[in-house]
């Protein structure tokens, strides 16, 4: 076992053979060919169907509950309500390895008395049938007597409002504060005030939640299902009573995640009739279901208020954060958090004053989602640069130049980033790139924007987070390598086998790798906070160096030559200085055998861990890095009908070192679609909490009509804490392409729609109010 | 109610409720997985597979309307060896998660049945019915594109790529 506390420096050799290549990926032929099972693929002999009874309204007490009906009804093998619960809570906090105290976050598993948001689980059915069961659930009985609920923060914040959650509603608070407020403000020559606000939006993975269930001949709960962390089977064994060591979750294979598969959903219902009728149990959401159940991105209110000297250099921020919570906590405090880490941008702010609330409400609960919070905060802050640069007549790219955060600089938490910033070199590229402006004509108009970022790779320090892995060598040369890493299909599969691949000189078909299992692969910690290849590529690479070095050691004695004159490459070991030394590697690893050389490695990757933050302040480190980068844009609005259209979408980001450009450039390519329809088109509305847009015939993500052609400027600065100096990009991505898209709609019509999403309804009514 | 037809070249017949949907006869009677639901309605394309030659969504038909029908599944879509745009989605990076990649490729087949030279928009067009959340649509019509020069007997475009450091 190798253990190491990672020390920031990526090493590098000299040739890179496997990193760096634009490889297909290792699951692309099973998936183009059906041949790939998702996790909703797998059925069971003697398996039962189950369905998910949800409230109808957002706010009520729950005054009966007759299930005997459905209970007596044929085939249906178990129904189950708060009653029949013996712990009645699950936990919904971030996963820990480390045992750490949770915050306070329990969820109410099955609604006892008390109906929160609209979609709470009342009651579970397992029956012969899906019909059977729609059936039973039609059967149930249940008075609801409404209760006045609180479907806005503002509303939620005021003196004697309903409360949903603790005491007054807050769910968390951040305040951060660096340097000195007032005295920025004083040497500004002006002051520019703005609020923004983002809303709900939801995740929208094509494949619904699914899972099964069975009791196996250990008497072990297993679950197979659609998650990005297997690690939540901690959660769900202490909601169902039985020891953490008693089930066993495998996410093999998932449709997508985006965030919206890291909390427990599914997951807990199944385990509960698994254990309630000792049968195998299936429960597959239907769109619907996915919709209400489960957490979404959160609607932020973001008022911002900068003191600007006449140049443009910022010499104060003072910034509002109001996140609606919903009605459960689940991940709040931390996407808070995230917000008010990177409220400021990737710019520089001496003087600094964060205030930021996250407020439950009777709407759906929020929770991760790609960007976490640092999403929301980059279509403030970037707005809010383009409108200081209209004010002051400065050009919008020579504001930010002024303002960039550099390498050595400390970011809102006082704390300094070590990597490279390359801000201004992406943000030039990216607009560069433009190129020449369309010619506007008729009723289009034509604008440009460009939006930077910073965002956060790999978990909250404090939570000191550890991934590891297992690699070996089998006797024919072949690699294995385990870790209960999850790919919901960004190939981080795929990028552990490039890396193992890469330190033991063999190509990546000769690696197999099992993951995803919470028993019997090393736990690797969760697919989310863009960590997957950071930390458990980490932990391949410490693993499979291991390793290299005691074959290599064992090769040198065969071959004559000194251990550091010593490669491997296609299979071959052979002397750096005269390669017709050399033997294959399969030679060696028999030989390694039959010496007892320990031919396989189990490491732990540790992120830097801190203490927290101080809880006056802020400050302190919060993550082990950041990545920045930026997206530019070019757009066409149609002033009589609002209708927007994207004619050119750039990105440009430095990513570290591009493990394989095929897929980092996939992640830029979805991001921006994901970013498009966040901008444009995407809104989970909900009226007094009450979902109306059920469907995606309501909740409109962009089709392939929608899209443009994205560029992908990769920039590798070499300077990241992941395997080969890699950052990261899965959330990045995602990050500048709402706010550049505000921007250029700006550009475009001379007014600014500060709510996204930025439909043609508010474009039209923006341009009738600010007559031209 | 009994039902036959053909699937993937094979006579099969099953004995389905009124109700059953066309993907369910195919995914839990005949176990071909690789047809996925996404959301039931019609609305993300998840289910695509072609009838008689026509790309159409398994989840908003009934099994009984197949009656009689020529069902081809992404099983059977490669004749030996991967169809042109099953290599083009592995060539081009066409998919990620991969959940709507079947649904996606049977869409692609069937436009490339009836026009071999299409221009990106009218691949845009024929694939709008297919949702995909990770991709941004982008390498899918690169796969397309590269599966149409195949079927022309035309070398597919190099890929471009720009990674600095």
């Amino acid at each position: 076992m190798t253990d190491t506390i990672p020390t920031g420096k990526a090493v590098t050799r000299d040739a890179l053979r496997q990193v760096g290549r634009p490889l297909v990926r290792t699951d692309a032929v099973g998936k183009a060919v059906g041949k790939t099972m998702y996790v909703g693929d797998h059925v069971m002999q003697g398996m039962l169907h189950a369905r998910v009874l949800r409230s109808p309204i957002a706010s009520a007490r729950l005054t009966r509950l007759d299930v005997s009906k459905a209970r007596a009804l044929d085939r249906v093998a178990c129904v189950l309500t708060a009653d029949d619960l013996e712990r009645p809570l699950i936990a919904v906090d971030i996963p820990g390895q480390t045992g750490r105290a949770r915050l306070e976050t329990d969820q109410q598993v099955l609604v006892r008395d008390r109906v929160r948001y609209h979609g709470e689980p009342l009651a579970l059915i397992a029956a012969e049938t899906v019909e059977i069961a729609e059936e039973a659930m039609r059967l149930i009985e249940f008075d609801l007597e409404p209760i006045p609920g609180v479907y806005n923060p503002e509303d939620a914040l005021q003196p004697g409002a309903p409360i949903v959650q603790g005491t007054d509603n807050v769910v968390a608070a951040q305040k951060i504060v660096k340097g000195d407020i007032e005295k920025g403000f004083r040497e500004a020559d002006r002051i520019i005030e703005n609020t923004f606000q983002t809303q709900f939006v939801e995740h929208a993975f094509l494949e619904p939640e699914v899972g099964l269930g069975w009791v196996d001949e250990n008497n072990i709960i297993n679950l197979r299902a659609s998650t990005q962390v297997i690690e939540n089977f901690r959660f769900i064994a202490d909601a169902i009573g039985v020891p953490h060591n008693r089930v066993r979750v495998r996410a093999s294979l998932v449709g997508g995640g985006f965030g919206g598969k890291e909390d427990v959903t599914m997951e807990c219902y199944i385990a509960l009739l698994v254990k309630h009728t000792g049968r195998p149990i299936r429960l597959e959401f239907t769109r619907e279901d996915s919709l209400m159940g489960h957490g979404k991105r959160h609607p932020f209110t973001m008022t911002y208020r900068t003191g600007v000297k006449a140049d443009g250099t910022i010499t104060a921020l003072e910034v509002r954060l109001i996140a609606d919570a919903g009605a459960y906590v689940f991940l709040s405090p931390y996407v808070l958090l995230y917000a008010a880490i990177a409220a400021p941008g990737p710019y520089r702010v001496d003087n600094l004053l964060i205030d930021g609330r996250a407020v439950a409400t009777n709407n759906m609960y929020t929770s991760a989602f790609r960007g976490f919070g640092a999403a929301q905060a980059a279509v403030a802050y970037e707005q809010q640069m383009d409108e200081i640069a209209m004010e002051l007549g400065i050009d919008r790219i020579e504001l930010r130049r002024r303002n960039y955060l550099r390498s050595g600089d400390t970011i809102s938490s006082n704390y300094p980033i070590e990597s490279a910033v390359w801000t201004e070199e992406c943000v030039d590229r990216a607009w560069a790139a433009l190129g020449e402006p369309t010619e506007a004509t008729g009723h289009l108009r034509i604008g440009r924007g460009v939006a930077a970022y910073q965002q956060s790779y790999g978990r909250i320090t404090y939570l000191h987070d550890t991934s590891q892995a297992w690699v070996g060598v089998e006797i024919d040369g072949s690699v294995t390598v385990r870790s209960g890493v999850t790919d919901i299909g960004a190939g981080q599969v795929s990028a552990l086998g490039q890396i193992a691949a890469e330190v033991l000189g063999v190509d990546l078909d000769d690696v197999a790798i099992y993951n995803s299992d919470s028993a019997v692969t090393p736990l690797a910690g969760t697919t989310t906070a863009t960590r997957a290849l950071y930390m458990t590529g980490n932990a391949v690479k410490v693993a499979a160096e291991a390793l290299r070095g005691r074959l290599i050691e064992r090769a040198a004695k065969s071959l004559g030559v000194a251990s550091d004159g010593i490669d491997i490459a296609d299979g071959t070991v052979f002397a750096i200085d005269d390669p017709g030394i050399s033997m294959p590697f399969h030679e060696l690893v028999k030989l390694s055998a039959a010496d007892g050389i320990h031919c396989s490695e189990l490491a732990i990757f540790r992120a830097p861990f801190s203490d927290g933050l101080d809880p006056e302040t802020g400050e302190g480190q919060v993550h082990p890095d950041y990545v920045f980068g930026a997206h530019a844009i070019e757009v066409a609005v149609d002033v009589e009908t609002g209708e927007v259209s994207i004619l050119k979408s750039v990105a440009a980001h430095d990513v570290g070192r591009a493990i394989n450009p095929t897929a980092v450039e996939g992640q830029i390519e979805g991001g921006a679609a994901q970013g498009q329809g966040f901008a444009l088109s995407e809104e989970m509305i909900y009226e007094e909490g009450r979902l109306i847009t059920p469907s995606f015939s309501e909740y409109l993500i962009p089709t392939s009509m929608d899209v443009p052609k994205v560029e992908s400027i990769i920039l590798e600065s070499g300077t990241g804490l992941g395997p080969f100096g890699a950052k990261g990009i899965g959330e990045p991505a995602l990050t500048p392409v709402a706010p550049a898209i505000a921007n250029a709609v700006t550009d475009a019509i001379g007014v600014r729609v500060k709510e996204l999403p930025i439909t043609p309804e508010k474009i039209v009514a923006a341009l009738h109010a600010e007559p031209t | 109610m009994e039902v036959s037809l053909t699937v993937n070249g094979r006579n099969v017949s099953s004995d389905v409720e009124p109700r059953t949907l066309l993907v369910h006869l195919l995914r839990e009677d005949l176990d071909l997985t690789g047809t996925h639901v996404g959301c039931e309605s019609g609305y993300c394309g998840a289910c695509t597979v072609h009838l008689d030659g026509k790309p159409v969504k398994s989840c908003t038909m009934l099994a009984v309307q197949a009656e009689g029908a020529d069902i081809t599944t992404i099983e059977g879509l490669a004749n030996g060896e991967l169809h042109a745009v099953q290599e083009g989605f592995w060539e081009r990076h066409g998919l990620q998660c991969g959940y709507c990649t079947p649904g996606m490729i049977m869409s692609a087949a069937g436009m490339l049945a009836e026009n071999d030279s299409p221009s990106e928009g009218e691949i845009k067009h024929g694939i709008e019915g297919n949702l995909c959340r990770c991709t941004g649509y982008h390498n899918i019509v690169k796969a397309i594109e590269y599966a149409a020069a195949k079927m022309r007997g035309d070398e597919p475009a190099e890929p471009e790529w720009e990674v600095s450091s």
